[in-house]
């Protein structure tokens, strides 16, 4: 059997994702090419102010692929966030609070996935839940927007400043000095993330487990899976997940704020769903998602660099994409019914 | 003791609220046997069944296994499949979104040295597995690219690969075709040589006879008896399936009449659906019931959805009553008088958290239009005088449907439809799935209604069954109007029809 025939609409859904990727950055670098679209700094920044959101998603995959959805997860980050300010403030080391976030995640996703997967109820409602409780969480911590400065934490201060300058790709700006190009420590985190959260889909027994229960939940217990553990395990791992994205994001923002992060988890699954992760479960894959994170990335960025458009046009932009995948995945859908 | 017994079920007794599904049940499997369960519906057939799959806990009883120590109480069906039950659905309960080979294995999939998942081991384990049952297909592709033949085999694979000794099969040929069916049943026979004990459950008598080594009966929850096939020959089987002697069947139609001078009811010319049914000529005249002959998939029920607008007809015009018409959909042929009773009950057929008399009433409802409700009295009328008239077993009116048995809920789509009054009705296998009392009682009913005046158009895979009640039968072969078999109308004729004059 040669390789295109055995190629299925989910490979060509993620091949189209990828295609439209490299249209809309090279779309960008020939418009702005001027501006300094073209140079490869561009694209870095693009990782570097999308890391949390890249971990996010990546967990909301996750979750999806089991038919279900997680919308607590930009609350989460902001609670997170206002936890690593507050804290820091008062005293308490950056490896401590990283520690301690990602322990609230665990706990948090550990009661979302008994409830979701223990006691059966909807996912919507319970994450919807734990939405009003992240957010209400941090406004409790703290209500005022919290900086983390230098003098609040020297350690964790540095990490957000480190630069891991690449050996290639610079190029030398108008006063004759050559740039580097270079991105942060949360993007190193997030890639770390992707990879691993990829491996685990494809070659674990619980990453198949995700796909099956996605297929058919009914079968995938017929056939001796342990359906609400894995259920379960899956949003504790989104939690978790949203809590290293909350610390990427952290160091990304460097301060706590209640408003911080709204509709992060919108950007999320949007990002999924271009990426080809269907909301019916089942299908889709973390690299997909992360080829969404960068779609919804470059969409800002071009936004960004014309400097004149509104910034309300990445969501009209975004909004413009998803009706197109959704509307390429339902064909894929009825193609593969009328192929029966 | 026989000592190739491999499973034997004693004195089970199972009460649901309300009900006694199953009193001092006794059943035995031997080693290398296909042992077919029969019974009607509702005898407890399924009861016995999830008793030995543990999805019921069944109260009192023992089962034993071969080489389990003591009783086993089985409460999910993880623990059935590891003392080796294993059970295969009518709805094939596999992934369509994994391959064939995880299918097999998932869940227990071989692991490399890191304890990552080791495809390369179980693809090529499953490639063998499906070569050595003889069902060529490539495992590495997606459940969901083959047909649901093929994915029910896969389904036994997965079973007896987790070395089942006694596998279920719970209805699994009726929704295969002919061809499908002897494949299933050759690799029924296999397993059955390398000493593999199955259970077979189903309606077709006919693939009993066929294939079956053994028959246990049951009735309204009790054991009636189990009888080597031999002993047990046709209309003894149907007798004790149903308590009495069988009201011969073929004996229902009385003489067939010649209506091809009464009014025509529908008149076809030319009409087609592009992609599903070539271009056709029908007509049908008032009080006619007209079977519509040919494999499956070979358009039987395309042709009646075009009709009805299920499938809006491209080509062709359509009479009703001598009227040229036009529809576009359903609620237009409603409008005309037709009705339609689909052949998937589940999903295009009854809604099973309503009740009983919101279900029948429902089609009603539609055609007089959602703002005119009918009035809470009028719609107790209607669904009491259907319960009635068509001997649906429930509580109560304001039960909810899905707690009735198949061949009641089937009665009942069949009163929403007759609740409309229609001159014209489609009825696409309306018996399904359904045990062979109330299958007499559907065709008694057919007649019935054509002898009122109405037309029917009856679809069955069984073609006794329209043998029995046709006036004529159009034949279908790949989505085309081969033929048509009228006058007296026999088996054979149609087979040779469907099977054109081949042989």
């Amino acid at each position: 059997m040669n390789k295109f025939k055995s190629m299925n609409s989910n490979t060509m859904l993620l091949l189209i994702t990828v295609a439209l990727f490299i249209v809309m950055y090279a779309g960008g670098c020939i418009a702005y090419g001027s501006k300094g679209f073209t140079h490869l700094q561009t694209f870095l920044n693009i990782l570097i102010t999308n890391s949390g959101l890249i971990c996010v998603a990546c967990g909301l995959t996750v979750v999806m692929l089991t038919a279900g959805i997680d919308i607590s997860v930009g609350s989460l980050v902001a609670m997170d966030c206002m936890m690593l300010a507050v804290g820091m403030k008062s005293g308490i080391g950056a490896v401590q609070m990283c520690l301690l976030v990602l322990l609230v995640g665990v706990v948090f996703g550990m009661v979302q996935g008994f409830l979701i997967g223990y006691l059966e109820i909807q996912p919507f409602i319970v994450t919807m839940a734990g939405m009003f409780f992240g957010r209400g969480m941090t406004a409790v911590i703290c209500t005022d927007q919290v900086s983390i400065t230098q003098d609040i934490n020297a350690a964790f201060y540095s990490w957000a400043n480190a630069k891991v300058v690449l050996p290639f790709g610079g190029y030398v700006n108008n006063k004759g000095k050559y740039m580097a190009p270079f991105v942060r420590v949360e993007v190193i985190i997030a890639l770390i993330v992707l990879i691993l959260i990829f491996l685990m889909l494809r070659y674990t027994r619980f990453g198949r487990a995700l796909y099956a229960i996605g297929g058919s939940e009914q079968s995938a217990a017929m056939m001796g899976l342990n359906v609400k553990q894995t259920k379960m395990k899956a949003y504790m791992l989104s939690s978790v997940l949203t809590s290293i994205g909350g610390i990427c994001y952290c160091l990304n923002t460097m301060a706590g704020s209640v408003q911080q992060a709204t509709g992060l988890e919108m950007d999320a699954i949007s990002s999924a769903v271009i990426g080809g992760t269907l909301l019916t479960g089942g299908v889709g894959n973390v690299l997909g998602t992360f080829v969404g994170v960068l779609i919804n990335g470059t969409i800002s960025s071009i936004v960004k660099t014309n400097g004149k458009l509104a910034s309300s046009w990445p969501n009209i932009l975004t909004a413009a994409l998803l009706f197109v995948f959704i509307v390429i995945q339902s064909l894929f859908a009825a193609m593969r019914t009328k192929k029966k | 003791m026989e000592d190739n017994i491999v499973l034997t079920a004693r004195g089970i007794n199972m009460t649901f609220p309300g009900v006694k599904a199953l009193e001092n049940v006794d059943f035995t499997l031997r080693r290398g046997e296909i042992h077919a369960l029969m019974g009607e519906n509702g005898a407890g057939k399924s009861t016995l069944i999830k008793c030995l799959t543990g999805i019921n806990d069944f109260e009192s009883g023992e089962i034993h296994i071969e080489g389990v120590e003591g009783p086993v109480k089985n409460h999910s069906t993880r623990d059935a499949q590891n003392v080796g039950i294993s059970t295969v659905y009518q709805e094939v309960n596999l992934c369509p979104n994994l391959s064939v080979a995880e299918n097999l294995f998932i869940g227990r999939e071989p692991l490399t040295a890191i304890k990552t998942v080791d495809r390369n081991s179980y693809n090529k384990r499953s490639q063998k597995i499906m070569d050595d049952l003889g069902i060529s297909v490539d495992v590495t592709q997606n459940l969901e690219n083959y047909s649901l033949a093929i994915q029910q085999m896969v389904a036994i694979a997965r079973a007896v690969d987790m070395e089942c000794k006694v596998l279920i099969l719970d209805e699994p040929t009726s929704s295969l075709d002919d061809e499908e069916v002897e494949k299933l049943f050759r690799l029924m026979r296999m397993l059955r040589d390398k000493g593999v004990g199955i259970i077979f459950v189903t309606h077709f008598l006919e693939q009993v006879y066929e294939v079956c080594d053994r028959i246990t009966v049951l009735r309204n929850g009790t054991l009636v008896g189990e009888y080597p096939i031999a002993d047990l020959p046709r209309v003894k089987l149907v007798a004790a399936m149903m308590g009495k002697d069988l009201d011969d069947l073929a004996s229902i139609k009385g003489e067939t009449k010649d209506l091809s001078h009464a009014p025509l009811e529908i008149s076809a010319r030319g009409l087609a659906h592009t992609g599903t049914v070539k271009p056709f000529d029908l007509d049908i005249h008032k009080g006619e019931v007209i079977g519509i002959g040919g494999l499956l998939g070979s358009g039987r029920s395309e042709l009646a959805r075009s009709i009805y607008g299920a499938d809006k007809a491209n080509v062709g015009t359509l009479k009703v009553k001598d009227q040229e018409v036009q529809i576009h959909q359903p609620i237009d042929a409603m409008n005309l008088g037709m009705g339609m009773l689909p052949d998937d009950r589940k999903a295009e057929g009854i809604i099973a958290d309503l009740t009983v008399r919101e279900n029948i009433i429902l089609a009603l409802q539609a055609k007089t239009g959602t703002f005119k409700k009918l009035s809470r009295q009028k719609q107790n009328e209607i669904a009491d005088r259907y319960i009635d008239l068509l001997s649906i077993k429930t509580p109560t009116a304001e039960t909810l449907v899905k707690q009735l048995s198949g061949g009641n809920q089937q009665k009942c789509i069949l009163a929403r439809w007759l609740a409309t009054d229609p001159d014209f009705l489609i009825l696409d296998e309306p018996t399904r799935g359904i045990d062979i009392g109330t299958k007499t009682e559907i065709q008694k009913l057919i007649l019935e209604l054509a002898e009122q005046g109405k037309s029917i158009l009856f679809i069955s895979s069984e073609i006794m069954e329209m043998v029995r009640t046709c006036n004529r039968m159009v034949i279908m072969r790949d989505g085309e109007k081969v033929g048509e078999v009228g006058g007296d109308i026999t088996e054979q004729k149609v087979m040779h029809a469907i099977a054109g004059g081949e042989s």
